[in-house]
Protein backbone atom coordinates (compact mmCIF):
# COMPACT_ATOMS: atom_id res chain seq x y z
CA UNK A 1 0.00 0.00 0.00
CA UNK A 2 3.10 2.61 -0.79
CA UNK A 3 2.98 4.35 -3.47
CA UNK A 4 5.98 4.33 -6.31
CA UNK A 5 8.43 6.93 -5.64
CA UNK A 6 8.07 10.32 -7.99
CA UNK A 7 9.03 13.83 -8.12
CA UNK A 8 6.58 16.88 -6.63
CA UNK A 9 6.40 19.92 -7.70
CA UNK A 10 4.67 22.82 -6.10
CA UNK A 11 3.20 25.07 -8.79
CA UNK A 12 2.53 29.16 -7.92
CA UNK A 13 1.13 30.12 -11.37
CA UNK A 14 -0.31 28.22 -14.32
CA UNK A 15 2.30 28.66 -16.72
CA UNK A 16 4.34 26.74 -14.21
CA UNK A 17 2.26 24.12 -14.69
CA UNK A 18 2.16 23.73 -18.60
CA UNK A 19 5.81 23.67 -18.28
CA UNK A 20 6.41 21.54 -15.48
CA UNK A 21 3.97 18.81 -17.73
CA UNK A 22 5.38 19.35 -20.89
CA UNK A 23 9.18 18.82 -19.17
CA UNK A 24 7.89 15.63 -17.61
CA UNK A 25 7.21 14.08 -21.44
CA UNK A 26 3.91 12.52 -20.74
CA UNK A 27 4.55 11.45 -16.96
CA UNK A 28 3.35 14.19 -15.02
CA UNK A 29 -0.43 13.91 -13.08
CA UNK A 30 -2.29 16.83 -11.30
CA UNK A 31 -2.20 16.78 -7.45
CA UNK A 32 -5.63 18.73 -6.43
CA UNK A 33 -7.29 17.88 -3.22
CA UNK A 34 -5.40 14.36 -3.49
CA UNK A 35 -8.67 12.45 -2.76
CA UNK A 36 -8.66 10.08 -5.62
CA UNK A 37 -5.46 10.11 -6.29
CA UNK A 38 -3.31 9.17 -3.89
CA UNK A 39 -5.39 5.87 -3.22
CA UNK A 40 -4.84 5.08 -6.52
CA UNK A 41 -1.33 5.77 -5.78
CA UNK A 42 -0.96 3.84 -3.14
CA UNK A 43 -2.47 0.44 -5.21
CA UNK A 44 0.23 1.46 -7.64
CA UNK A 45 -2.98 1.72 -10.53
CA UNK A 46 -1.56 5.10 -10.75
CA UNK A 47 2.20 5.91 -11.27
CA UNK A 48 3.53 8.90 -12.35
CA UNK A 49 7.12 10.29 -12.57
CA UNK A 50 5.89 13.55 -11.31
CA UNK A 51 3.41 15.12 -9.35
CA UNK A 52 2.39 18.85 -9.79
CA UNK A 53 0.87 20.02 -6.96
CA UNK A 54 -1.72 22.73 -8.27
CA UNK A 55 -3.60 23.09 -4.94
CA UNK A 56 -2.24 26.27 -4.53
CA UNK A 57 -3.34 28.14 -7.81
CA UNK A 58 -4.86 31.28 -6.80
CA UNK A 59 -6.62 30.98 -10.48
CA UNK A 60 -8.69 28.00 -9.84
CA UNK A 61 -10.02 29.50 -6.64
CA UNK A 62 -13.25 31.04 -5.68
CA UNK A 63 -17.16 31.12 -6.67
CA UNK A 64 -18.86 34.12 -8.14
CA UNK A 65 -21.92 34.95 -9.50
CA UNK A 66 -21.48 36.44 -13.09
CA UNK A 67 -24.12 39.33 -14.75
CA UNK A 68 -26.10 36.06 -16.11
CA UNK A 69 -26.51 34.34 -12.75
CA UNK A 70 -25.09 31.76 -13.07
CA UNK A 71 -22.31 30.46 -11.17
CA UNK A 72 -18.76 30.06 -11.37
CA UNK A 73 -16.85 27.75 -9.15
CA UNK A 74 -13.60 27.41 -9.23
CA UNK A 75 -12.24 24.26 -9.66
CA UNK A 76 -10.46 23.81 -6.41
CA UNK A 77 -12.97 24.44 -4.30
CA UNK A 78 -13.71 21.83 -2.23
CA UNK A 79 -16.91 19.85 -1.45
CA UNK A 80 -17.40 21.57 1.91
CA UNK A 81 -16.78 24.97 0.30
CA UNK A 82 -19.20 24.37 -2.70
CA UNK A 83 -21.85 22.60 0.33
CA UNK A 84 -21.35 26.02 2.56
CA UNK A 85 -21.74 28.69 -0.16
CA UNK A 86 -24.88 30.83 -0.10
CA UNK A 87 -24.92 31.75 -3.83
CA UNK A 88 -24.25 28.06 -4.66
CA UNK A 89 -27.99 27.29 -2.20
CA UNK A 90 -29.11 30.17 -3.69
CA UNK A 91 -28.46 29.75 -7.62
CA UNK A 92 -27.83 26.32 -8.29
CA UNK A 93 -29.75 24.39 -4.74
CA UNK A 94 -28.90 20.77 -6.62
CA UNK A 95 -25.10 20.64 -5.44
CA UNK A 96 -25.92 21.79 -2.14
CA UNK A 97 -28.57 18.52 -1.73
CA UNK A 98 -25.38 16.79 -3.42
CA UNK A 99 -22.36 18.03 -1.31
CA UNK A 100 -23.89 15.25 1.86
CA UNK A 101 -23.53 12.78 -0.35
CA UNK A 102 -20.33 12.85 -1.27
CA UNK A 103 -17.77 10.52 0.48
CA UNK A 104 -17.33 11.41 4.22
CA UNK A 105 -16.65 14.57 6.23
CA UNK A 106 -12.89 13.91 6.01
CA UNK A 107 -12.83 13.67 2.57
CA UNK A 108 -15.11 16.35 2.00
CA UNK A 109 -12.99 18.81 3.39
CA UNK A 110 -9.91 18.41 0.94
CA UNK A 111 -11.77 16.80 -2.36
CA UNK A 112 -12.45 19.56 -5.38
CA UNK A 113 -14.86 19.87 -7.66
CA UNK A 114 -12.44 19.81 -10.50
CA UNK A 115 -10.84 16.88 -9.22
CA UNK A 116 -14.16 14.84 -8.63
CA UNK A 117 -15.03 15.85 -12.77
CA UNK A 118 -11.70 15.09 -13.80
CA UNK A 119 -11.16 11.82 -12.40
CA UNK A 120 -14.58 11.12 -13.95
CA UNK A 121 -15.86 8.73 -11.55
CA UNK A 122 -18.89 6.88 -13.28
CA UNK A 123 -20.64 6.19 -9.82
CA UNK A 124 -19.88 9.83 -8.29
CA UNK A 125 -22.32 12.46 -7.64
CA UNK A 126 -21.22 16.10 -8.74
CA UNK A 127 -20.29 14.54 -12.50
CA UNK A 128 -24.35 13.78 -12.91
CA UNK A 129 -25.25 17.15 -11.33
CA UNK A 130 -23.09 18.46 -13.94
CA UNK A 131 -24.60 16.82 -16.77
CA UNK A 132 -28.08 16.86 -15.25
CA UNK A 133 -27.77 20.70 -15.08
CA UNK A 134 -26.46 21.01 -18.20
CA UNK A 135 -23.25 22.61 -16.88
CA UNK A 136 -20.08 24.27 -18.92
CA UNK A 137 -16.39 22.45 -17.80
CA UNK A 138 -14.12 25.53 -18.57
CA UNK A 139 -10.83 24.25 -19.59
CA UNK A 140 -6.88 25.73 -19.34
CA UNK A 141 -4.05 24.84 -21.21
CA UNK A 142 -1.27 26.55 -22.84
CA UNK A 143 -3.25 28.04 -25.56
CA UNK A 144 -5.82 29.20 -23.41
CA UNK A 145 -8.87 28.52 -22.19
CA UNK A 146 -12.30 26.39 -23.70
CA UNK A 147 -15.66 26.13 -22.62
CA UNK A 148 -16.47 22.03 -22.55
CA UNK A 149 -20.37 21.36 -22.63
CA UNK A 150 -21.03 18.61 -19.02
CA UNK A 151 -22.92 16.83 -21.87
CA UNK A 152 -20.19 16.14 -23.85
CA UNK A 153 -17.32 16.06 -20.88
CA UNK A 154 -17.22 12.48 -19.89
CA UNK A 155 -16.49 10.39 -22.80
CA UNK A 156 -16.00 6.56 -21.09
CA UNK A 157 -14.98 5.22 -18.35
CA UNK A 158 -12.55 7.75 -16.11
CA UNK A 159 -11.78 9.25 -19.47
CA UNK A 160 -12.99 12.66 -20.20
CA UNK A 161 -12.60 15.45 -23.59
CA UNK A 162 -9.66 17.34 -21.42
CA UNK A 163 -6.66 17.10 -23.46
CA UNK A 164 -3.69 15.66 -21.51
CA UNK A 165 -2.30 18.89 -21.42
CA UNK A 166 -5.31 20.74 -20.27
CA UNK A 167 -6.56 20.81 -16.93
CA UNK A 168 -10.09 22.42 -14.96
CA UNK A 169 -9.89 25.87 -14.19
CA UNK A 170 -13.90 26.16 -13.37
CA UNK A 171 -16.98 25.03 -13.68
CA UNK A 172 -20.23 27.27 -14.69
CA UNK A 173 -23.82 26.27 -13.42
CA UNK A 174 -26.72 28.00 -14.83
CA UNK A 175 -28.58 29.60 -12.92
CA UNK A 176 -32.01 27.76 -11.74
CA UNK A 177 -34.98 29.17 -13.44
CA UNK A 178 -38.22 30.46 -11.68
CA UNK A 179 -40.18 27.14 -11.58
CA UNK A 180 -37.38 24.61 -11.55
CA UNK A 181 -37.23 21.85 -9.32
CA UNK A 182 -34.53 19.58 -8.59
CA UNK A 183 -33.16 16.50 -6.66
CA UNK A 184 -30.82 13.57 -6.09
CA UNK A 185 -30.74 10.50 -4.68
CA UNK A 186 -28.58 7.38 -4.45
CA UNK A 187 -28.40 4.15 -2.69
CA UNK A 188 -25.48 3.17 -1.28
CA UNK A 189 -23.95 0.40 1.07
CA UNK A 190 -22.43 2.53 3.81
CA UNK A 191 -23.27 6.02 3.59
CA UNK A 192 -20.71 8.01 2.30
CA UNK A 193 -19.58 5.21 -0.24
CA UNK A 194 -20.07 5.31 -4.05
CA UNK A 195 -23.43 4.72 -5.16
CA UNK A 196 -24.42 1.22 -5.99
CA UNK A 197 -26.68 3.42 -8.11
CA UNK A 198 -27.88 7.48 -8.19
CA UNK A 199 -30.38 9.29 -10.01
CA UNK A 200 -30.22 13.38 -10.64
CA UNK A 201 -33.82 14.89 -11.40
CA UNK A 202 -34.43 18.10 -13.18
CA UNK A 203 -37.81 19.44 -14.02
CA UNK A 204 -37.92 22.58 -15.78
CA UNK A 205 -40.71 25.40 -17.04
CA UNK A 206 -43.93 25.36 -16.46
CA UNK A 207 -45.01 21.39 -17.82
CA UNK A 208 -42.16 20.26 -15.85
CA UNK A 209 -40.51 18.46 -18.53
CA UNK A 210 -38.21 16.20 -16.78
CA UNK A 211 -34.62 15.55 -17.32
CA UNK A 212 -33.31 11.73 -15.57
CA UNK A 213 -29.33 11.44 -15.40
CA UNK A 214 -28.38 8.15 -13.84
CA UNK A 215 -25.11 7.59 -11.92
CA UNK A 216 -23.14 4.39 -11.10
CA UNK A 217 -25.42 2.29 -13.85
CA UNK A 218 -22.68 2.78 -16.71
CA UNK A 219 -19.21 3.64 -18.10
CA UNK A 220 -20.38 7.96 -17.39
CA UNK A 221 -23.27 9.70 -16.40
CA UNK A 222 -26.51 8.28 -17.90
CA UNK A 223 -29.43 10.46 -19.89
CA UNK A 224 -32.46 8.43 -19.72
CA UNK A 225 -34.45 10.47 -22.33
CA UNK A 226 -37.07 7.42 -23.10
CA UNK A 227 -38.14 7.23 -19.28
CA UNK A 228 -38.16 11.08 -19.47
CA UNK A 229 -40.08 11.40 -22.71
CA UNK A 230 -42.33 8.45 -21.30
CA UNK A 231 -43.10 10.48 -17.86
CA UNK A 232 -44.18 13.57 -20.19
CA UNK A 233 -45.29 16.91 -18.06
CA UNK A 234 -46.95 16.93 -14.57
CA UNK A 235 -49.08 15.56 -13.52
CA UNK A 236 -47.28 12.20 -12.92
CA UNK A 237 -49.68 9.75 -12.93
CA UNK A 238 -49.30 5.82 -11.59
CA UNK A 239 -49.44 4.99 -14.86
CA UNK A 240 -46.87 7.51 -16.27
CA UNK A 241 -44.20 6.46 -13.79
CA UNK A 242 -44.55 2.98 -14.37
CA UNK A 243 -43.95 3.34 -18.22
CA UNK A 244 -41.50 5.71 -17.42
CA UNK A 245 -39.78 2.74 -15.49
CA UNK A 246 -40.56 0.33 -18.56
CA UNK A 247 -38.77 2.70 -20.74
CA UNK A 248 -35.46 2.89 -18.40
CA UNK A 249 -34.63 -0.50 -20.11
CA UNK A 250 -34.04 1.23 -23.58
CA UNK A 251 -31.93 3.78 -22.04
CA UNK A 252 -29.71 1.82 -19.78
CA UNK A 253 -27.56 -0.98 -20.31
CA UNK A 254 -25.61 -1.49 -16.56
CA UNK A 255 -22.63 -3.59 -16.84
CA UNK A 256 -22.22 -5.82 -13.32
CA UNK A 257 -20.14 -4.33 -11.04
CA UNK A 258 -18.45 -5.24 -7.18
CA UNK A 259 -22.38 -4.54 -6.10
CA UNK A 260 -24.39 -6.89 -8.72
CA UNK A 261 -25.73 -7.08 -11.89
CA UNK A 262 -27.00 -5.31 -14.64
CA UNK A 263 -30.84 -6.85 -13.49
CA UNK A 264 -29.84 -5.48 -9.85
CA UNK A 265 -29.10 -2.55 -11.02
CA UNK A 266 -32.05 -1.92 -13.71
CA UNK A 267 -33.90 -3.23 -10.44
CA UNK A 268 -32.75 -0.39 -8.28
CA UNK A 269 -33.10 2.29 -11.42
CA UNK A 270 -36.42 1.85 -11.11
CA UNK A 271 -36.90 2.29 -7.27
CA UNK A 272 -34.87 5.44 -7.70
CA UNK A 273 -37.12 7.02 -10.39
CA UNK A 274 -40.31 6.46 -7.93
CA UNK A 275 -38.20 7.61 -4.99
CA UNK A 276 -37.02 11.02 -7.05
CA UNK A 277 -40.93 11.22 -7.98
CA UNK A 278 -41.92 11.49 -4.58
CA UNK A 279 -39.43 13.35 -3.48
CA UNK A 280 -39.11 16.30 -6.44
CA UNK A 281 -42.80 16.57 -5.63
CA UNK A 282 -42.94 17.41 -2.13
CA UNK A 283 -40.65 20.37 -3.35
CA UNK A 284 -42.49 23.39 -3.45
CA UNK A 285 -41.73 24.89 -7.13
CA UNK A 286 -38.92 27.42 -7.35
CA UNK A 287 -36.26 27.48 -5.06
CA UNK A 288 -34.51 29.66 -7.61
CA UNK A 289 -33.73 33.55 -6.80
CA UNK B 1 17.22 11.62 -8.87
CA UNK B 2 16.40 12.71 -4.93
CA UNK B 3 13.01 12.78 -4.24
CA UNK B 4 13.32 14.49 -1.17
CA UNK B 5 11.90 17.52 -0.46
CA UNK B 6 12.11 19.93 2.87
CA UNK B 7 9.20 20.98 4.47
CA UNK B 8 8.18 23.48 7.14
CA UNK B 9 5.06 22.74 9.28
CA UNK B 10 3.50 23.07 12.93
CA UNK B 11 2.62 19.80 14.09
CA UNK B 12 0.51 19.81 17.30
CA UNK B 13 1.77 23.77 17.87
CA UNK B 14 5.68 22.74 17.38
CA UNK B 15 7.72 24.59 14.22
CA UNK B 16 9.40 21.36 12.27
CA UNK B 17 11.18 20.97 9.78
CA UNK B 18 11.67 17.97 7.74
CA UNK B 19 13.42 16.51 4.72
CA UNK B 20 10.52 14.61 3.16
CA UNK B 21 10.39 11.86 0.30
CA UNK B 22 7.30 12.97 -2.21
CA UNK B 23 5.38 10.06 -1.98
CA UNK B 24 5.48 9.86 1.80
CA UNK B 25 1.82 10.28 3.46
CA UNK B 26 1.08 12.43 6.47
CA UNK B 27 0.05 9.36 8.55
CA UNK B 28 3.95 7.53 7.68
CA UNK B 29 5.45 11.62 8.47
CA UNK B 30 3.82 11.38 11.78
CA UNK B 31 4.42 7.96 13.00
CA UNK B 32 7.83 7.04 11.50
CA UNK B 33 9.28 10.56 11.34
CA UNK B 34 8.21 11.90 14.57
CA UNK B 35 7.09 9.25 16.39
CA UNK B 36 3.82 10.43 17.44
CA UNK B 37 1.94 6.99 17.47
CA UNK B 38 -1.74 8.03 18.13
CA UNK B 39 -2.94 8.17 14.67
CA UNK B 40 -3.15 4.87 13.41
CA UNK B 41 -2.57 2.88 9.79
CA UNK B 42 -5.90 1.14 9.01
CA UNK B 43 -6.51 1.09 5.26
CA UNK B 44 -4.39 3.53 3.94
CA UNK B 45 -6.54 4.27 1.00
CA UNK B 46 -9.18 6.43 2.59
CA UNK B 47 -11.91 3.85 3.60
CA UNK B 48 -11.53 3.19 7.46
CA UNK B 49 -10.79 6.46 9.04
CA UNK B 50 -8.53 5.35 11.85
CA UNK B 51 -5.62 8.28 10.76
CA UNK B 52 -7.93 10.89 10.66
CA UNK B 53 -6.50 14.09 12.14
CA UNK B 54 -6.64 17.64 11.59
CA UNK B 55 -5.15 19.88 8.98
CA UNK B 56 -5.32 23.61 9.01
CA UNK B 57 -8.52 23.39 11.36
CA UNK B 58 -10.68 20.31 9.47
CA UNK B 59 -10.22 16.61 10.02
CA UNK B 60 -8.32 14.96 6.80
CA UNK B 61 -7.29 11.23 5.96
CA UNK B 62 -3.86 11.36 7.00
CA UNK B 63 -3.38 8.94 4.24
CA UNK B 64 -4.80 10.75 1.45
CA UNK B 65 -2.12 13.39 1.95
CA UNK B 66 1.31 13.90 1.07
CA UNK B 67 3.40 15.14 3.76
CA UNK B 68 4.93 17.38 1.10
CA UNK B 69 2.24 18.93 0.55
CA UNK B 70 2.05 20.38 4.04
CA UNK B 71 4.68 22.96 3.52
CA UNK B 72 3.68 26.11 6.11
CA UNK B 73 0.56 23.81 7.30
CA UNK B 74 -0.83 23.57 10.67
CA UNK B 75 -1.36 19.42 11.79
CA UNK B 76 -2.91 18.40 15.13
CA UNK B 77 -3.07 14.88 16.05
CA UNK B 78 -4.82 13.16 19.07
CA UNK B 79 -1.61 13.65 21.06
CA UNK B 80 -2.01 17.67 20.45
CA UNK B 81 -5.70 17.30 21.06
CA UNK B 82 -5.38 15.57 24.23
CA UNK B 83 -2.46 17.75 25.78
CA UNK B 84 -4.73 20.87 24.92
CA UNK B 85 -7.87 19.20 26.87
CA UNK B 86 -9.78 20.14 24.03
CA UNK B 87 -11.43 16.58 23.52
CA UNK B 88 -11.21 15.74 27.50
CA UNK B 89 -14.53 15.33 27.97
CA UNK B 90 -14.90 13.27 25.04
CA UNK B 91 -11.98 11.58 25.78
CA UNK B 92 -13.63 10.82 30.13
CA UNK B 93 -17.41 9.83 28.37
CA UNK B 94 -15.64 7.31 25.94
CA UNK B 95 -14.44 5.76 29.13
CA UNK B 96 -17.81 6.10 30.54
CA UNK B 97 -19.75 4.63 28.12
CA UNK B 98 -17.21 1.77 27.29
CA UNK B 99 -16.71 3.01 23.70
CA UNK B 100 -13.35 2.13 23.28
CA UNK B 101 -13.11 -1.67 23.09
CA UNK B 102 -9.71 -2.77 20.91
CA UNK B 103 -8.86 0.76 20.97
CA UNK B 104 -7.93 1.09 17.14
CA UNK B 105 -10.55 3.29 15.88
CA UNK B 106 -10.31 5.18 18.74
CA UNK B 107 -8.13 8.50 17.43
CA UNK B 108 -10.03 9.07 14.56
CA UNK B 109 -13.35 8.52 16.18
CA UNK B 110 -12.18 10.91 18.81
CA UNK B 111 -11.01 13.46 16.10
CA UNK B 112 -13.78 12.96 13.55
CA UNK B 113 -16.38 13.39 17.00
CA UNK B 114 -14.89 16.28 17.65
CA UNK B 115 -15.57 18.30 14.50
CA UNK B 116 -19.15 17.12 14.72
CA UNK B 117 -18.89 18.84 18.11
CA UNK B 118 -17.92 21.95 17.90
CA UNK B 119 -19.74 22.84 14.44
CA UNK B 120 -22.55 21.69 16.61
CA UNK B 121 -21.41 24.47 19.27
CA UNK B 122 -21.50 27.31 16.61
CA UNK B 123 -25.33 26.69 16.71
CA UNK B 124 -25.48 25.54 20.36
CA UNK B 125 -27.29 22.51 18.43
CA UNK B 126 -27.77 19.25 19.59
CA UNK B 127 -26.67 17.04 16.61
CA UNK B 128 -29.45 14.13 16.70
CA UNK B 129 -28.34 10.31 16.90
CA UNK B 130 -28.88 9.62 12.63
CA UNK B 131 -26.74 13.07 12.90
CA UNK B 132 -24.05 11.45 14.73
CA UNK B 133 -23.75 8.39 12.70
CA UNK B 134 -24.20 10.54 9.64
CA UNK B 135 -20.76 11.85 10.54
CA UNK B 136 -19.22 9.09 11.96
CA UNK B 137 -20.00 6.85 8.68
CA UNK B 138 -16.46 7.19 7.64
CA UNK B 139 -15.22 5.53 10.22
CA UNK B 140 -15.33 1.87 10.93
CA UNK B 141 -14.94 0.32 14.12
CA UNK B 142 -14.29 -3.56 13.53
CA UNK B 143 -15.00 -4.56 17.39
CA UNK B 144 -18.63 -3.31 15.71
CA UNK B 145 -19.22 -0.75 19.33
CA UNK B 146 -20.76 1.55 17.22
CA UNK B 147 -23.56 2.43 19.90
CA UNK B 148 -21.59 2.77 22.95
CA UNK B 149 -19.29 5.45 20.44
CA UNK B 150 -22.46 7.29 19.50
CA UNK B 151 -23.47 7.32 23.09
CA UNK B 152 -20.90 8.92 24.19
CA UNK B 153 -20.97 11.67 21.68
CA UNK B 154 -24.56 12.28 22.27
CA UNK B 155 -23.73 12.46 25.96
CA UNK B 156 -20.76 15.28 25.27
CA UNK B 157 -23.28 17.30 22.54
CA UNK B 158 -25.71 17.60 25.48
CA UNK B 159 -23.61 18.19 28.08
CA UNK B 160 -22.27 21.06 25.86
CA UNK B 161 -25.37 22.55 24.97
CA UNK B 162 -26.39 23.02 28.61
CA UNK B 163 -23.20 24.63 29.12
CA UNK B 164 -21.54 21.99 31.35
CA UNK B 165 -18.04 22.77 29.37
CA UNK B 166 -16.55 22.75 25.80
CA UNK B 167 -13.75 20.10 27.11
CA UNK B 168 -12.81 20.73 30.62
CA UNK B 169 -14.25 17.14 31.09
CA UNK B 170 -16.23 17.80 33.99
CA UNK B 171 -19.58 16.37 34.30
Amino acid sequence: MKARAFRYERAHALADVFRLQSEADGGAQFLAGGQSLLASLAFRLSEPSLLIDISRLAELKGISVLPTSDVRVGALTTHRELGAHPDVCRHVTLLTEAVPLIAHAAIRNLGTIGGSLAYADAAAELPACCVALEARIIAVGPGGERAIPATSFFTGLFTTALAENELIRAVEFPCAAPGDRSTIIELTRRSGDYAMAGLVMRATGGRQASRLVYFGVGATPVVASEAANALGPTPWSAEKIAAAQTALDRDLDPPADQHGGPDMKRHLARVLLARAIKKLEAQPEAHAA
Amino acid sequence: MSTEIGISLTVNGERISRRVEARRHLIDFLRLDLGLMGSHTGCEHGVCGACTVRVNGLIVRGCLVLAVSLDGATVETIEGMSDTGEIRDLQDAFVARNACQCGYCTPGMLVTAAELLSDAAKTRAVPSRAAIREHLSGNYCRCTGYHAIVDAVETVARARADGAGTGTGQP
